[in-house]
């Protein structure tokens, strides 16, 4: 997670301090990747030390500001012309806890994805009702729309998650090694699973 | 957002009459060699206020459940009760009564009558109730507007898209006091921000005091229900009860806390 980049793009509306900045983005994000503000000075500090934030005075409370620097700036465009690279997929504890668990004897894997499942679909149900107090407005924050974007963003992934897991359970019950029949030819299955796709776009 | 009511989570559950319970239902198709059990003993109550996913692979008897729900089709064994009357028991007449008066039925593919307007369409199960047909077609524009194609109004099903045919379908399963919603895909042929509006009419019916069950596919449309039951060869083989909305954010807070590096 790029808090890094996170902050930048805040101190680019103007300088903050420290726990201002968490606050924001906090509120941009419903707390879903919380920061304590320890993190927040951390970053901070590294940016400074890269040249990306320079120190912006004190307030009478004596808040320490902090503002964007042009090369923060052209740090800050150049990540949002970067696509975020998936090439190196982040470690994925469910998919290397079903890969251990049909090779380890003993394992009842369909109880391990029927589970999973359970909790995934509970997750997906309580973002759904944070997204429907979202669309009415009644979350009172003042962001909405980012904290949808992000709200959205969880459900589809825990959508794909659950339609993979439905996967591996026909997998599973399907699978003979060595049987052509076990590996579908890829236009087979795209066909079977065309209405269920078009009614996604 | 109204606070769940869940039969699982609800103390008072046992006093409470279910708008639909479905007690022990059994439905066999076919005979000898060719018999297929769609359902096996499946007990599903489901209270004013709740709307109820039902999910599961093709062929696992989700729409059995819902036909034997809206009374198009009769158990083998057990019985289905509507707000408390066995549905079993009833003359054909009679039984036609309750499907209008009581029971919304959203069809995967739509059933509207090609020779009436959408409004027409609408108003029907109402005229056929002994509503005026003035008054009939001011509820049929009402929720029209509800479903938002107010504009649709006089149009023919023919003239329509499948995805407005499809909330047309929804307005007429919405119309008069029905206590019991059931829909069978009611997002099928709809994009995901049309399809979402609809679920959120259906939502919004139900925290109004409806009680309402939908079969659906994908998981995303089901999240929109407070219980989610998994069927599998006609076996009810899980159940997801969603909790309350005020923990939720302290939740989803505190896990991701954990997950952070």
């Amino acid at each position: 997670m790029s808090i890094r980049h996170g902050l930048l793009a805040l101190l680019d509306q103007g300088p903050r301090y420290g726990y201002q900045l968490r606050i924001e983005f906090e509120a941009r994000t419903g707390a879903t990747w919380p920061l304590n503000v320890g993190q927040v000075y951390t970053t901070l500090g590294r940016l400074e030390r890269d040249g990306l934030v320079a120190p912006h005075g004190e307030d009478e409370e004596g808040h320490l500001f902090y503002a964007v620097t042009d090369a923060g700036r052209a740090e800050l465009r150049s990540w949002f012309e970067t696509p975020v690279p998936r090439n190196s997929p982040p470690r994925d504890e469910l998919a290397i806890k079903l890969a251990m668990a049909v090779t380890v004897p003993g394992v009842d894997v369909a109880a391990v994805v029927q589970s999973q499942r359970r909790h995934s679909m509970k997750a997906l149900q309580d973002y759904t009702r944070l997204k429907g107090q979202a669309l009415n407005g009644d979350t009172g924050r003042q962001d909405d729309l980012a904290w949808l974007l992000v709200l959205e963003q969880l459900i589809f992934q825990t959508e794909a998650e659950i339609r993979w897991l439905d996967h591996c359970e026909t997998r599973l019950a399907t699978y003979r090694p060595g049987s052509p029949s076990s590996e579908p030819a890829p236009s087979a299955e795209r066909r079977s699973a065309g209405p269920k796709r078009r009614s996604q776009l | 957002m109204s606070t769940t009511q869940s039969a699982g989570v609800q103390p008072d559950a046992g006093e409470r009459t279910p708008v639909l319970h479905l007690a022990d239902i059994t439905r066999v198709h076919g005979q000898g060699a060719a018999e297929v059990q769609a359902l096996r003993g499946i007990d599903l109550r489901v209270y004013p206020g709740e709307l109820v996913a039902v999910m599961g692979p093709s062929g696992s008897g989700k729409s059995t459940l819902l036909t034997l729900a809206g009374g198009l089709d009769t158990p083998s064994s057990g019985e289905v009760l509507v707000e408390g009357v066995v549905l079993g028991g009833l003359s054909r007449k009679r039984l036609a009564q309750v499907r209008r008066r009581s029971i919304g039925y959203v069809f995967q593919d739509y059933n509207l009558i090609p020779a009436l307007t959408a409004a027409e369409n609408i108003a029907l199960p109402r005229e056929l109730d002994g509503v005026s047909s003035r008054s009939a077609r001011r509820e049929a524009l009402v929720a029209l507007e509800e479903l938002g194609i107010a504009e649709l109004a006089d149009r023919f099903p023919d003239d329509m898209s499948g995805g407005q045919q499809q909330r047309v379908a929804i307005a007429r399963a919405l119309i008069g006091d029905r206590r019991l919603v059931l829909a069978d895909e009611p997002t099928g042929a709809l994009d995901s921000t049309t399809g979402e509006a609809v679920l959120a009419v259906l939502r919004a019916r139900c925290d109004a005091g409806a009680a309402g069950v939908m079969v659906t596919h994908e998981a995303r449309h089901a999240a929109w229900a407070d219980r989610v039951i998994f069927l599998r060869d006609g076996r009810m083989v899980d159940e997801t009860v969603s909790q309350d909305a005020a923990s939720l954010l302290v939740t989803s807070a505190t896990n991701s806390a954990k997950g952070t590096e």
